[in-house]
């Protein structure tokens, strides 16, 4: 296990070194360098050079690239060139923010999904399971941004029961005055992934069903829960995969869901930063994220293992 | 160790002349949208206590769907169950769901052909036995745990202790198998059904898993319903056989007579096919034509296209005939001696 684990870390390294290399060399397509924004036009040409020798623009790419590399794995993620604010900070308040909701969206996504989905399995044919699948591909295919916005007119402007806009006061949710603000973005970004896992939770319980072993623990007198329990530890490892990679879109932000709600996540920040052309955002945002959808991967890889021993080899 | 920790009534060696197992006119139809086919079409049979009852026939006559009858193992929506089933006075075809599970595992238990997919892969080999023990006799975990060891040493797999905690894909067949073995016994049936335990594995393994299921239906003296396609193997294990085709049993008698002198054409050719009657592990396919389509039945014998026998007479079911006392033949060729 502890092998496996290694293992898993250090297939991960190349697959950062690739994305870091790929954010660079965006970075470096992009027409004009930090220095070119940073010098007034009319700057005489020695003035700018000595600019470019101190931030290291004159060096070859790779030499650049190794100090960026450095820069970023020390946790110096640069300045933006829009605020003059270290990135870190930006970067990390709007990450939380984007936490604050897609944990919880994520959670009931996928608590949702499999018991939809393995309900919709067990009652296989019967109008429950059409019910089911019905909400299933409706999570799938609305435009959740649309969803959002029917949700903000239903309980912000016609019931005015929940705030439609914006996250209440600072700080991590504790009272009803934070909760009330997450529900509705949290709900409409739960829809996806609850739609994804219940159909692959229902696909997957009805073929776990019909094998073998499910016979053989009847055949050894084992009762409807105990059988279900072990249906459902076959069907984990894939629902835990698919709910990695969904928690990975999530923390990129739904830029359409964040502006519904004018929530000011990593979604807002990437969008802002593309507008500002501020590449040291940009660049650092997306190297971050990489990062954290990496990690979460492995920890579900390692889940998966822990549940499925025949996964680690 | 073997059966010291087996209770001495649960034994059950041969308590008078009552048969452990009564199976009167079973039918089994599986109804789909499209068609009906009818797998096993009016068998009959008793199984003693002690005893060891082999079905052999070729895959598609019925005989792992008369098994898993027994147990009502079928998917019930899609199944048409008549007839009667009876373990030791129990109605197997009225128990309710609660009765059915507290019968099955406990007094009659199951092996499977394919050990590999018949335990859940992502439990460990001990778990798989000790929930099942913990289910029926209601032990604490750690005395589950010591029983499952006794088990495993019972059906001597080396090291058990460890091989508790081994995964089933962390095995080989053989050993696989029997773990399956030590699983089905951890409740002393006194029914054991064995759907081609041997089919899957390779020869020297297959020898091993029918010699230790031999001695420990000897030992703990359980009644056992053993099904195979093979000849050899049926031999090897059973006090009886009832060949079956296309649903029914078409001979049935002491295992010496039926091979000595099979008297339906179907055994026969079946015999024929092995060569030697008591070589292992050849399938059965020296018989000219095809297995019977179970959708649609021919009125009379079912083996009538392909017997080399048949006559006019044959378009009638033919009837059961007892030529003796303990042997009965479904052929009008048949007559008492
Ligand atoms: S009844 Fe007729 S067709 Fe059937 S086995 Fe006997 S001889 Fe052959």
């Amino acid at each position: 296990m502890w092998f496996f684990i290694v293992r898993r870390v250090l297939y991960a390294v190349p697959i950062l070194l690739g994305v870091s290399m790929v954010v660079f060399v965006l970075m470096k397509m992009v027409p004009g360098d930090a220095a070119d924004i940073m010098i007034p036009p009319e700057a005489p040409k020695e003035v700018a050079d000595m600019i470019r020798a101190r931030f290291g623009l004159d060096q070859p790419a790779h030499i650049q690239y190794l100090r960026w590399l450095q820069a970023m794995a020390s946790g110096d993620l640069g300045t933006s060139i829009f605020t003059n604010q270290p990135v870190a900070e930006e970067l990390f308040g709007a990450l939380a923010n984007t936490m604050k909701i897609a944990l919880p969206a994520v959670f009931l996504g996928f608590s949702l999904g499999v018991l939809l989905g393995a309900l919709a399995a067990y009652y296989n044919g019967s109008w429950l399971d059409k019910l089911f699948s019905g909400v299933a591909i409706a999570g799938v295919s609305l435009p959740h941004y649309w969803v959002g916005m029917v949700l903000v007119a239903i309980f912000a402007v016609s019931l005015n029961i929940l705030p439609g806009q914006g996250m209440g006061p600072e700080g991590f949710p504790t009272t009803w005055e934070h909760i009330q603000h997450l529900i509705l973005p949290v709900v409409t970004l739960s829809l996806i992934p609850m739609g994804v896992i219940s159909r692959l939770v229902r696909a997957n319980v009805l073929e776990i069903r019909s094998m073998e072993f499910v016979s053989a623990l009847q055949a050894k007198g084992l009762r409807g829960p105990r059988v279900l329990l072990h249906i459902m530890k076959n069907a984990a490892p894939s629902a835990l995969a698919l709910m990695g990679l969904q928690f990975g879109y999530l923390l990129g932000g739904s830029i359409l869901v964040e502006t519904v709600f004018n929530w000011p996540g990593s979604g807002s920040l990437l969008n802002l930063a593309i507008f500002r052309r501020d590449i040291p955002v940009l660049s650092a945002t997306i190297l971050v994220l990489a990062t954290i959808f990496v990690v979460i991967n492995i920890l579900v890889d390692v889940l998966q293992a822990l549940i499925d021993p025949r996964i680690r080899r | 160790m073997s059966v010291a920790t087996i209770p001495k009534e649960c034994t059950a060696a041969n308590e008078g002349a009552k048969p452990l197992v009564r199976v009167n006119n079973l039918t089994v139809r599986f109804i789909t949208r499209d068609r009906t086919i009818d797998a096993v079409n009016g068998v009959s049979f008793t199984v003693d206590a002690g005893e060891v009852l082999c079905i052999l026939g070729e895959s598609g006559s019925g005989k792992s769907v008369t098994l898993r009858a027994m147990m009502r193992l079928l998917p019930p929506h899609l199944t048409k169950i008549s007839g009667e089933i009876t373990v030791d006075d129990e109605d197997i075809l009225s128990l309710g769901a609660p009765a059915l599970s507290d019968l099955r595992g406990g007094e009659v238990a199951m092996i499977f052909q394919e050990p590999m997919t018949s335990f859940d892969p992502v439990f460990t080999i001990g778990n798989q036995i000790i929930e099942t023990v913990k289910r029926h006799d209601g032990l604490s975990e750690s005395d589950a745990r010591k029983r499952a060891l006794e088990l495993l040493e019972m059906v001597q797999i080396p090291s058990p202790a460890r091989r508790l905690d081994n995964y089933p894909h962390e095995m080989s067949g053989g050993m696989r198998q029997r773990a399956m073995i030590a699983l089905a016994l951890s409740c002393r049936p006194r029914l054991l059904l064995a759907d081609e335990p041997t089919t899957a594995l390779d020869a020297t393994v297959q020898i091993q898993i029918l010699q230790l299921l031999h001695r420990l239906q000897r030992e703990l003296g359980m009644a056992v319903l053993f099904v195979t396609h093979d000849v050899g193997v049926a031999v090897e294990i059973s006090d009886r056989i009832a060949v079956m085709y296309a649903g029914r049993f078409v001979e049935t008698g002491p295992v010496r007579a039926v091979i000595r002198e099979p008297q339906h054409p179907y055994t026969q050719g079946l015999l024929a096919s092995t060569v030697n009657g008591a070589m292992r592990g050849k399938r059965l396919e020296a018989i000219p034509g095809s297995p019977v389509n179970l959708a649609a039945l021919p009125p009379g014998c079912a083996f009538a296209p392909r017997c080399r026998h048949a006559e006019p007479a044959c378009a009638v079911p033919p009837p059961e005939t007892w030529i003796e006392p303990t042997r009965m033949v479904r052929c009008i060729r048949a007559t008492p001696k």
